[in-house]
């Protein structure tokens, strides 16, 4: 009697599960996109995947760093154990799993939506692209190419805003003077900001032409040129206008110098300006923006974020995986992720007229070919990747390392790269 | 011939270890086995069996950070050893005075040892960040000059490291001297002492002879919490500033999971194994060489 009672509670919870939406299913999605601004965005793709009419259900799997929630996903992905979906950087950090037959083809989406002719510019769409087959999502296109600076601080100190770095340079003794910090930068990850501050500078000195043939032929030779060599000279003299707490900084503490006002400038990537739009500041009066390094030289790289999906063995996991990579680049998500990370949209066909100041900038530079800088990370692989942010960020950190010596291992490192 | 053999092995004694010989041979032998194998490949992200010699040996050597790694390890190694004994011995000595709150005292000591290194080296970090610990709390107080940043520098960083590892060691190392010295006979403290010898001479020629067995437990423990050191390299530095304060088993985990690297990063494994061999294959000769003697004399 009792028991019958059990089984017909059992039965209708079975029963009740079948007559549910068909599939139903939970997708853990791993990404490090956990500063303020960031959380703002990407709770973006969770409401609409939340509400996309399956009773899809977006887990959010959130690791603080990208190389940390990389390495999670390569083991979980070694260990038979992979997520849903992540968050890669565009380029060569996953070409292995490609190879390696580990992710989800999304041809047939891309299709549908016609993806190779909505996205541009053509080398967003390239990093998924590979050998004729779609194997990820371009959910943003972020330009490394930028430097965000308070404006009351530059006032503060009695100096003009810059419109490039050596203005910058000019300034910042007097922003010293002041009893402020005139250049803002963190160390942490194994010293990616300084890396990133690095490639920047990289390519205002060498220029995109010679800046891609040197990575493209892996040239010593231009690596190890005066070029280069001034490159690191001027790392060095920014280097005394940090203050000492930079060792273990994040990004996001990082541009909060910045933001309240304690810091000059910081040169990050445009995700710093979803943290300015979280704190409430517009980029009208409270801060400004320098695109590149110079804004008579706007320049915009194609780096960004892209969402991989991992092969799972389940038709019903799989059909939710492919209804989440059409939603991401569904025009209105695009347009309400992108407005809150600060990044721009990887279609053209969108609304933008709500962008801010420093993004109609990105807007109006990516229309010309000769601006974009193609992301760093297509060229190298992660080794080389590490091996540039351990070199740089020891160059940064150790007075005694000569700007000679750094030449002659940025040539090494580039020469012998594969 | 049955009876020798039961002699040798006792079935309960063998049923006890079979769980302790699975994880030795399952995890140990074959992990180590592997590590070794891989070292030989051109192993990328995922690992191949296309061999290529010792091409990653080569590789490993020339790498910058590998060579800083090396340099740290023994810097950090011998300091924090070196200390650890003597503050342990010294602290071991203090509790041995029969102090009131000996409990109190040695729970305090242990306490470092209790909690786990990534709190600690957390806490440490933020102590000796220049803009939330000691410096800005003196500096706020209204020493204005105040100067204390050890961790951002790149020559001082390796220092507080040794400092942490130190703080962290010491308690241990007294809890295992003490009862070294516990087990000394009171008559022999006695005996010394009718005989004149002062108490500083006793320790050095008598007492710590005696206590042997304790220094070198002390010691083996020591040498594996150097080898294996990474969580609180992680959490207090990160590796940095730059490279300066990065350590071999940073440097395996780092090439491993972050550089996607796996046949240099299992030839660095490699080379950390070797001097462990090498100190295994030493105290084995030895203690051959004593049985064999001792054979001989009886």
């Amino acid at each position: 009697m009792r028991y019958r009672l059990l089984t017909a509670a059992l039965a209708a919870t079975a029963a009740l599960q079948f007559a549910g939406p068909a599939a139903a299913t939970d997708l853990e999605v791993i990404h490090w996109w956990t500063s303020k601004g960031e959380s703002a965005a990407v709770s973006q793709f969770a409401k609409a995947f939340d509400n996309d009419g399956h009773g899809d259900r977006w887990v959010d799997s959130a690791i603080a760093l990208g190389e940390t929630a990389r390495s999670t996903v390569m083991q979980r992905v070694l260990g038979g154990d992979p997520p849903g979906a992540a968050q890669f950087n565009p380029g060569r950090q996953y070409e292995e799993l490609i190879s390696g037959g580990k992710l989800l083809d999304l041809t047939d989406v891309a299709t549908a939506g016609k993806w190779d002719e909505v996205i541009r510019p053509k080398a967003i769409g390239s990093a998924c692209l590979v050998d004729g087959h779609w194997w990820c999502v371009p959910v943003n296109i972020h330009s490394n190419y930028w430097a965000w600076y308070s404006k009351p601080v530059f006032e503060k100190a009695g100096v003009p805003e810059p419109k490039n770095l050596a203005d910058f340079i000019a300034a910042a003794p007097k922003i010293k003077e002041a009893g402020l910090i005139p250049f803002a930068i963190g160390g942490d990850g194994n010293g990616w900001q300084i890396q990133l501050l690095f490639q920047d500078m990289v390519t205002e000195a060498l220029g995109v032409a010679q800046r891609d043939k040197m990575y493209t032929t892996k040239s010593a030779e231009i690596a190890g040129g005066p070029e280069m060599k001034g490159v690191f000279t001027q790392l060095r003299t920014l280097k005394q206008f940090t203050d000492n707490g930079y060792a273990n900084r994040n990004w996001n503490d990082t541009t909060n110098l910045v933001i309240t006002g304690k810091a000059g400038l910081q040169v990050m990537g445009d995700w710093a300006r979803g943290e300015f739009a979280a704190a409430g500041m517009t980029g009208v009066k409270d801060f400004g923006c320098m695109i590149g390094l110079n804004e008579a030289k706007p320049v915009v790289s194609t780096d960004g974020d892209i969402i991989l999906f991992f092969k799972q063995g389940n038709a019903d996991v799989e059909a939710a995986q492919k209804r989440l990579a059409a939603l991401l680049i569904s025009p209105e998500v695009q347009v309400a992720f992108n407005n809150a990370k600060g990044s721009m949209p990887v279609r053209g066909d969108v609304d933008m007229s709500t962008a801010d100041p420093c993004m109609q900038k990105s807007l109006k530079a990516v229309e010309d070919p000769a601006n974009i800088v193609t992301a760093t990370n297509r060229f190298i692989t992660e080794n080389t990747n590490q091996q540039l942010n351990e070199l740089v960020a020891q160059f940064f950190a150790d007075d005694s390392m000569t700007a000679d010596d750094a030449t002659a291992k940025f040539a090494t490192i580039i020469g012998s790269s594969d | 011939m049955q009876k020798s053999w039961r002699r040798r092995f006792h079935l309960p004694a063998v049923i006890g270890t079979i769980p302790m010989i699975l994880v030795a041979v399952g995890v140990f032998v074959i992990g180590i086995g592997f590590s070794v194998l891989w070292s030989f490949t051109s192993s990328k992200l995922f690992p191949t069996y296309d061999f290529v010699g010792l091409a990653q040996y080569r590789r490993l050597w020339a790498d910058n950070r590998w060579l800083v790694s090396v340099n740290n390890i023994w810097f950090f190694g011998l300091m924090s050893i070196t200390c650890n004994m003597v503050f342990g011995y010294l602290l071991a000595v203090f509790m041995d005075q029969r102090i009131r709150q000996e409990d109190l005292f040695r729970s305090i000591f242990l306490y470092p040892f209790a909690m786990s290194l990534i709190v600690t080296g957390l806490v440490w970090q933020w102590a000796l960040d220049p803009n939330l610990g000691l410096q800005e709390a003196l500096r706020n107080w209204g020493w204005s000059s105040f100067s204390f940043a050890p961790l951002v520098s790149a020559e001082t960083a390796l220092y507080a490291l040794v400092v942490a590892g130190i703080w962290q060691g010491s308690g241990v190392t007294m809890a295992i001297l003490l009862a070294g010295l516990r087990g000394i006979d009171e008559d022999i403290w006695k005996a010394a002492r009718v005989d004149g010898i002062p108490t500083w001479r006793t320790h050095m020629s008598i007492v710590a002879p005696m206590m042997k067995g304790a220094f070198a437990t002390a010691f083996v423990l020591q040498c594996v919490s150097v080898v294996r050191v990474y969580d609180l390299v992680i959490a207090m530095t990160g590796g940095g500033p730059g490279i300066a304060t990065s350590m071999p088993a940073v440097y395996v985990i780092q090439l491993i999971t972050v550089r996607q690297n796996v046949g240099q990063g299992m030839a660095a494994a490699t080379m950390m194994l070797l001097p462990v061999l090498v100190v295994l294959a030493f105290s084995g000769i030895l203690l051959w060489r004593r049985n064999r003697l001792r054979e001989a004399g009886a």
